[in-house]
């Protein structure tokens, strides 16, 4: 999940002010991806009338704020041989879940670990953690860790494994600049 | 982004070369003046080869992207995980109209009642109740929003 995916300091809905018009031409011209050409900068900047340099200082700029977490390359799970994909989600008790939600965090294995609102009674889950493998018996026996991990403080839980990517785009925002903000 | 290819679901062919771009580049490229031949130098590889190999990776759909990962909401936007219970009957309708939403930045059939599972990133916060009351309607079903409440880490690297 590229775009959930961001550094763990507190946020910050603020940030977005210190963007000015040409950062977000910047974000716009590269959010579907960035030109594979020896001078991508350059390539970016010029029908923005910047040059490379005005272009790079930009981006590391919005990638020490944090607006960029980094420029990357998105790996397609399943071509990559990681077919089991699971979000494994927990009910565990609210008094606990910081603490807990930390120590899962930790596990090597785990990309995201977020918590999320149950809707009772259908969803009573409260903990995602996504554990990606090779086969479901490796998924499996990364959720039996976390089973122990979390105890009796864990009611329940599933996996979810994704069968069909349907879509898979990341963040894509409107060709202009909307009104400051 | 062809549909295409992003569904594509067959594990690649990677060569030794193919692993060290993919390995290296899940890292993040440096932002210094000619990236990729940075990039190419510390993984024994000429620049031209990179791009070349690069550019295969992503037509090929091993790579669904390559380029800067914003962060939603640092740009001032939303960003929510919701899920459908779709009747397997009209599991392609409601794929097509959901994914017709450009708010919907990725989507995942799973096995489960709620078998659709998509993340909406929107350029306010505002605007995410308003695109689950629009996928309601277009749907006829019930959107389950869960936005995180807490993040307690982020960091996909899949080693090839």
């Amino acid at each position: 999940m590229s775009v959930s995916t961001c550094p763990s300091e507190p946020m910050a809905a603020t940030v977005s002010d210190g963007l000015d018009d040409l950062d977000r031409a910047l974000i716009v011209a590269t959010q579907a991806g960035l030109p594979l050409v020896p001078d991508p900068w350059g390539a970016v900047g010029k029908p923005l009338g910047l040059d490379g340099n005005e272009v790079r200082a930009r981006m590391q700029r919005m990638q020490d704020s944090g607006v960029i977490r980094r420029v990357a390359a998105v790996p397609n799970h399943y071509r990559l041989g990681y077919v089991a994909n699971g979000m494994t989600v927990w009910n565990v008790d609210d008094a606990h879940i910081q603490r807990l939600g930390r120590e899962v965090a930790a596990i090597t294995g785990v990309s995201h670990c977020y918590r999320r609102p149950r809707h009772l009674p259908e969803w009573p889950y409260n903990l995602f953690v996504m554990l990606h493998g090779r086969s479901q018996a490796e998924v499996e026996s990364q959720a039996e860790a976390l089973r122990e991990l979390l105890g009796d403080a864990c009611r329940d839980h599933r996996i979810l494994y994704s069968s069909r990517i349907l879509k898979k785009t990341g963040l894509r925002l409107a060709r202009r600049p909307g009104p400051p903000r | 982004m062809s549909l295409a290819r992003t569904q594509r679901s067959e594990p690649a062919e990677l060569d030794s070369a193919d692993r060290r771009i993919i390995n290296r580049l899940q890292d993040g490229l440096p932002l210094v003046e000619s990236p990729y031949a940075a990039v190419a130098a510390e993984i024994s590889l000429s620049e031209g080869e990179l791009l070349y190999r690069l550019e295969r990776l992503l037509e090929d759909g091993v790579l669904s992207r390559f380029g800067p990962m914003y962060h939603a909401e640092r740009l001032g936007g939303g960003l929510t995980l919701a899920a459908l219970e779709v009747p397997e009957a009209d599991f392609e309708r409601v794929t097509a109209a959901v994914n017709a939403f450009p708010e919907v930045a990725h989507n995942y059939r799973r096995e489960h009642r709620l078998n659709m599972w998509f993340v909406l990133a929107t350029e306010t916060p505002e605007r995410i109740d308003e695109v689950i009351a629009a996928i309601e309607a277009a749907t006829g079903l019930t959107v389950f929003n869960m936005p995180k409440q807490e993040e307690f880490h982020v960091r996909l690297h899949l080693p090839v």
